[in-house]
């Protein structure tokens, strides 16, 4: 019997040449990852258990990305405790400051993941990865903790639900526009506790950002992990940056499915999660007069040079309309830069955008960004939940980049057509 | 292990968001963590919830973050455990590994919120006022994580065999 690209890797990482769906292994993971909100929980176990040592100065990564600039004093204590822990422990890849990004996006970036990998991290959005062909998924400080220390950590091998993709992209649709589609379609407990793969000639079609935007949300559906075969883009892409050696997996051709779901993207138009669920999904044509009060273009999801590029060329020459607030957050230091050389913070400056240093901030409520009681605002995030991004009686409205900066300049929701 | 606790209902989808919300999270004191469950649905939850109580819920309870403040303020305020049709698998494992007890039973339309209920966390047993059913008792292998005391009980073991071994 055949088996999954997830299955494949978890198999190599538990010295297995099989594993099935439902089996409870102990695998060795090649990079853990936590965050200042989580970091801390994870240091306050590591001293309370008595260890002494991470397991290798290399794998264990730090990115101060959630609270940062540090919003308040327990945040900067937060911080330095990482800070110490880090220097003490001869951590390589801690990040912050100046070197700082969101850290879904910069570990690709950076190389520090590559395909094949098993890779966890104290963020549930860690299964971003999964678009590079790794095994990536979110865990609680504790079980980092204990992969910090021993370099392994439990799962139990998920079924795998297939997602294969074909037709033409319509203009403005991107990978927002699919998984906000798929969670609309399975719920936001769809695919609980299964490995979402995603294949078809319309996943080829796609950049390696608009696969990170699907991967990251596999979450959203309740997903373990979200996983893409890696093809000759996926290769272009980490060549240049992989800081080690790649492997690569795919699945065979009589692995097993827990379902095929077949989409056809060319009648996919662009999308919008209402409030309070990712799954509360609606075409935007469908929402008449919803105004809003903010607009967030940034974030894990879609804080990458694809997503500030669409943004730019429809905000171009454009002013942000009367009493909206339009935050720009670069999600890592080198889109910044990048997006600088290419004209597009000038763009944003000219129609009146904040243009915020990377931070996770406004997404999850933290700072930079946070709604009022009755205030409305649509972002390129992941999460709507009730009082997500600030009061309790606030609403997010999620979606692509392309109707963020449209809906920045009509003031309410609104496609981009005709801007 | 028998725990017995008068009934809070929640519904589907409760969102780590609405456990403890991320404007709260730069803390790591479980009191204060504690101090803020359920605000967003249920504002002074903290003062009104009694130690010992019990958390009964419909579908996907714990979806969202990773964040393992969710089951710490959970535990915080004295809830036991939380008996839900179903669970988001980040928070199953913090939720073991902190020591919360969880079931997956459907139990939600038996429920009715304020009366006592009793579980028998290992057979599985259930009994409301009206009604005993037989849910699935918990995973043998979270048993072993909660028997060892969580899971840093588990490596703090390993890691003193580990010494001793050398």
């Amino acid at each position: 019997m055949g088996m999954t690209i997830t299955e494949k890797i978890l198999a190599a990482h538990s010295g297995r040449d099989f594993v099935e769906p439902g089996e409870i292994i102990d695998a060795d993971v090649d990079i853990v990852l936590a965050n200042d909100i989580t970091a801390p929980l994870s240091l306050e176990e590591f001293e309370k258990v008595g260890a002494e040592k991470v397991f290798d100065q290399d794998k264990v990564v730090f990115v101060l990305d959630h609270f940062t600039p540090n919003k308040d004093i327990i945040s900067a204590e937060n911080c330095k405790k990482i800070r110490e822990f880090s220097k003490k422990h001869g951590i390589k890849h801690f990040y912050e400051g100046g070197r700082c990004g969101i850290e879904h996006a910069l570990l690709p970036e950076q190389g520090i993941v590559v395909p094949g990998d098993v890779v966890i991290g104290a963020d549930s959005h860690t299964c971003t990865y999964g678009a590079l062909g790794a095994f990536a998924t979110g865990m609680g400080s504790t079980d980092i903790t204990y992969a910090m220390v021993t370099g392994k950590i439990w799962f139990k091998v998920p079924e795998s639900i297939k997602f294969l993709c074909y037709g033409e992209w319509n203009r403005w649709v991107t990978g927002k526009d699919l998984i906000l589609h798929i969670i609309g379609m399975i719920g936001v407990d769809g695919a609980l506790y299964s490995a979402m793969e995603f294949d078809g000639e319309a996943i080829s079609n796609l950049s390696m950002d608009s696969r990170m935007t699907i991967a990251n949300m596999a979450i959203e559906a309740g997903a373990k992990n979200g996983i893409f075969r890696p093809d000759e883009k996926t290769m272009a892409y980490v060549e240049k940056r992989a800081k080690r050696p790649p492997r690569v997996f795919e699945s065979d051709r009589d692995a097993q499915y827990k379902q095929v779901i077949e989409i056809d993207v060319s009648k996919l138009g662009l999308k919008v999660a209402c409030p309070s669920l990712p799954s509360n999904v609606k075409d935007v044509e469908d929402l008449k007069d919803i105004e809003i009060d903010q607009v967030v273009i940034g974030s894990c999801t879609n804080g990458r040079l694809e997503d500030l590029k669409m943004a730019a060329d429809i905000l171009k020459g454009k002013k942000i309309a009367p009493w909206v607030r339009c935050i720009v957050i670069p999600a890592t230091p080198d889109i910044y830069r990048d997006a600088l050389k290419l004209g597009y913070i000038e763009i944003f400056a000219d129609a009146g955008c904040i243009i915020s240093p990377p931070t996770c901030g406004p997404c999850l409520g933290g700072h930079m960004g946070v709604l009022a009681k009755g205030e409305r605002a649509v972002a390129t995030t992941n999460r709507n939940f009730i009082g997500r991004m600030g009061h309790p009686e606030s609403e997010v409205y999620l979606s692509g980049p392309a109707v963020a900066a449209a809906s920045a300049i009509a003031g309410k929701i609104m496609h981009p057509e005709g801007f | 292990m028998i725990i017995k606790g008068h009934i809070w209902k929640f519904g589907d989808n409760i969102d780590t968001d609405i456990i403890i919300p991320a404007r709260y999270l730069a803390h790591t004191d479980p009191g204060v963590l504690g101090q803020h469950c359920m605000e967003p649905l249920v504002p002074d939850f903290s003062k009104k919830v009694k130690k010992g109580d019990i958390i009964v819920a419909g579908f996907n309870f714990g979806c969202g973050s990773s964040r393992e403040h969710a089951p710490i303020a959970i535990s915080a305020l004295g809830i036991p455990i939380v008996i839900a049709r179903s669970f988001a698998r980040i928070f199953y494992r913090n939720a073991f590994n902190k020591g919360l007890a969880l079931m997956e039973a459907d139990i939600y339309n038996m429920a009715k919120e304020g009366d006592e209920i009793e579980i028998d966390v290992f057979s599985g047993i259930i009994k409301t006022k009206d009604t005993t059913v037989k849910a699935k008792p918990i995973p043998p292998f979270m048993v072993e994580l909660i028997e060892a005391g969580g899971l840093m009980n588990y490596l703090k073991k390993k890691l003193e065999e580990r010494h001793e071994n050398l």
